[in-house]
């Protein structure tokens, strides 16, 4: 079996987010950058997945070579190989249309990406990817088990799960519940500095959405606190103040 | 040109996300000084079909047969773009739900259509750019969007946008369409309904509580609280992982994000990945022992006390109001 992870490089959740270029751009002065919590899931899986019948997981991956620690780091969990494509992740349709440009003669039974990533938060690209391949596309799935060469996904939708059957190959977008996070052992860490990791031009592809500034939200006037005793006066300004219930 | 709107339905009923679509889509077209078209898929009956003028469709179109009943992304991504392309539509409208998403981005494939996901702003239209603003960094930013392809998307934020009655009559069409065996690969073993309860991502309410509860056994009161409100229950992670509460209602940033009008939070300490999950509340209120807990500092109301005494209080004072 061959899973195709693809991994994007985000901020740390614990980061102060701040802007450059008039607002324009992020700002990546010590930002610590790190895998995106939802693909480690996707790769937790596909570890454990391929494990089972000696199969390989290659993680694919859209930026410049300063994002090539968090390729290693995929690799010290326990890829089997990486490739980054090299050029700026721009919009979600570009960084889909490159990875498909690379997957779609490598004959990958399954490509797993996060549900989304913790900077854009889009979870556009497992749908995109599944388009643009014309293969089918779970996007937030809870659950990924294997029969034979078909998949059987649990996916999330309001109120309840969805089961679905879904022959080789597809893409899903994991969620919390598909594996548990892998930390990397000394020997993954040793390994991962002589596995193949390739570097593979861009194709050309036009974005369809441009970012063409930031803002924070407006922080929240600070807190009222209201009495302990007197949880009447929440109600109150519930109803006629905020205007909520 | 016209914009088009898909709204959702389940089990032949249309979804709240779906009728803000369309009230939202309605004022995308009186910007654009053009006419709304509705379109639904699945089993829905005429009169509410036709009550989509409502909120301002000038136009329903359905498609109703037996292999679309149930959501197939492929097959209905196929169906909204054959209908963009037959009624020479330049927009999108579609609510950011979990199908949602794992289907406006399949058709901004097929329509080489830019997409803005989760949009909390109608576009903005100046120098001639169609710009429109959503959440970014888990609610840490705002990003101003630009669309530059011709055909545009857009998925609405649920409760970002409020329902706006008008009176439109509404005209009913069968929208044909020859559905294409290849989009049905994927089957659907079973649909598991969690409960009857209101759904998380939709809930215009949220009743949430965390380790402060001290047990499982203590959610009667939460859960309580939130019936006589008309809330979703949720938890925060640590409560989902020690299995005290099911994963579907864990919230934060590996779980699920949410946006409702008002936001209540017991026992919970706020978790920077807790923060990032329900930020976009508009309101917040914050139930505590702890006065230096972190998630005061992004509270609106705050209640210092207990929560197994504060919350029993706040279930009679909710019910006096209710009376």
């Amino acid at each position: 079996m061959k899973i195709l992870v693809c991994i994007s490089n985000v901020p740390d959740t614990t980061t102060k987010i701040t802007f450059t270029d008039d607002n324009s751009h992020l700002n990546n002065a010590g930002v610590q950058f790190i895998l995106n919590p939802y693909d480690e899931i996707a790769l937790a899986r596909a570890i454990e997945l391929t494990e089972a019948e000696n199969g390989t997981v290659t993680v694919i991956h859209v930026g410049d070579a300063s994002t090539d620690p968090t390729l290693r780091k995929a690799l010290a969990i326990g890829a089997t190989d990486a490739v980054r494509i090299n050029a700026q992740p721009s919009d979600a349709y570009f960084v889909a249309s490159q990875i498909a440009a690379f997957a779609k003669d490598k004959g990958f039974d399954m490509i797993l990406t996060g549900r989304e990533s913790i900077d854009y938060n889009g979870a556009k690209v497992a749908a995109m990817l599944g388009e643009l391949l014309d293969i089918p596309s779970v996007s937030i799935t809870k659950k990924i088990t294997i029969e034979g060469s078909t998949g059987i996904l649990e996916r999330e939708i309001e109120g309840g799960k969805e089961v679905l059957v879904i022959p080789f190959p597809f893409v899903a977008g994991t969620a919390e519940g598909v594996a548990d996070w892998k930390i990397p052992n000394m020997r993954g860490i040793m390994g991962a500095r002589t596995k193949p990791l390739v570097v593979v031009e861009a194709v050309e592809v036009n974005n369809l959405t441009k970012i063409i500034q930031f803002e924070t939200p407006a922080p929240r006037t600070s807190v009222q606190l209201v009495d302990a005793g007197e949880v009447d006066k929440l109600i109150d300004l519930l109803h006629n103040t905020a205007k909520v219930i | 040109m016209s914009v088009l709107v898909y709204i959702e339905s389940a089990e032949g009923k249309f979804k709240k996300s779906g009728f803000e679509a369309v009230s939202y889509a309605k004022a995308v077209a009186n910007q654009l000084n053009t006419n709304l078209v509705a379109l639904s898929i699945g089993n829905v009956a005429d009169d509410d079909l036709k009550a989509l003028g409502n909120y301002g469709a000038n136009k329903v179109l359905t498609v109703n047969q037996e292999n679309l009943k149930s959501f197939v992304n492929q097959a209905y991504a196929a169906i909204i773009s054959e209908v963009v392309k037959k009624e020479n539509c330049e927009i999108v409208v579609l609510s950011n739900s979990f199908s949602c998403k794992g289907l406006a981005p399949r058709i901004a494939v097929k329509l080489q259509a830019g997409l803005v996901d989760g949009a909390i702003s109608l576009p903005n239209l100046a120098d001639g750019k169609f710009v429109v603003k959503n959440n970014v960094f888990s609610s840490k930013a705002i990003a101003f969007v630009e669309i530059t392809s011709p055909i545009k998307i857009l998925a609405l934020m649920p409760n970002a946008f409020k329902l706006v009655e008008t009176s439109e009559q509404a005209l009913v069409e069968t929208f044909d369409y020859q559905t294409n065996e290849s989009d049905f690969t994927a089957l659907i073993k079973e649909i598991v309904k969690a409960s009857d309860k209101i759904s998380l991502p939709d809930a215009e309410i949220v009743v949430s509580a965390g380790r402060g509860l001290k047990g499982p056994e203590n959610w009667g009161m939460i859960e309580e609280l939130a019936a006589l409100l008309g809330a979703a229950v949720a938890c925060s992670k640590p409560v989902s992982d020690a299995h005290w509460r099911p994963h579907e209602e864990h919230v934060g940033q590996t779980g699920i994000t949410v946006s409702p009008n008002l936001y209540i939070a017991i026992g919970i300490s706020g978790a920077i990945q807790h923060i990032a999950g329900v930020s976009s509340s508009k309101i917040i209120v914050v139930i505590n022992k702890d006065a230096d807990a972190p998630f005061f500092k992004v509270a609106d109301y705050g209640i210092v006390g207990d929560a197994f005494e504060v919350v029993p209080k706040l279930i009679a004072a909710v019910k006096a109001f209710k009376s």
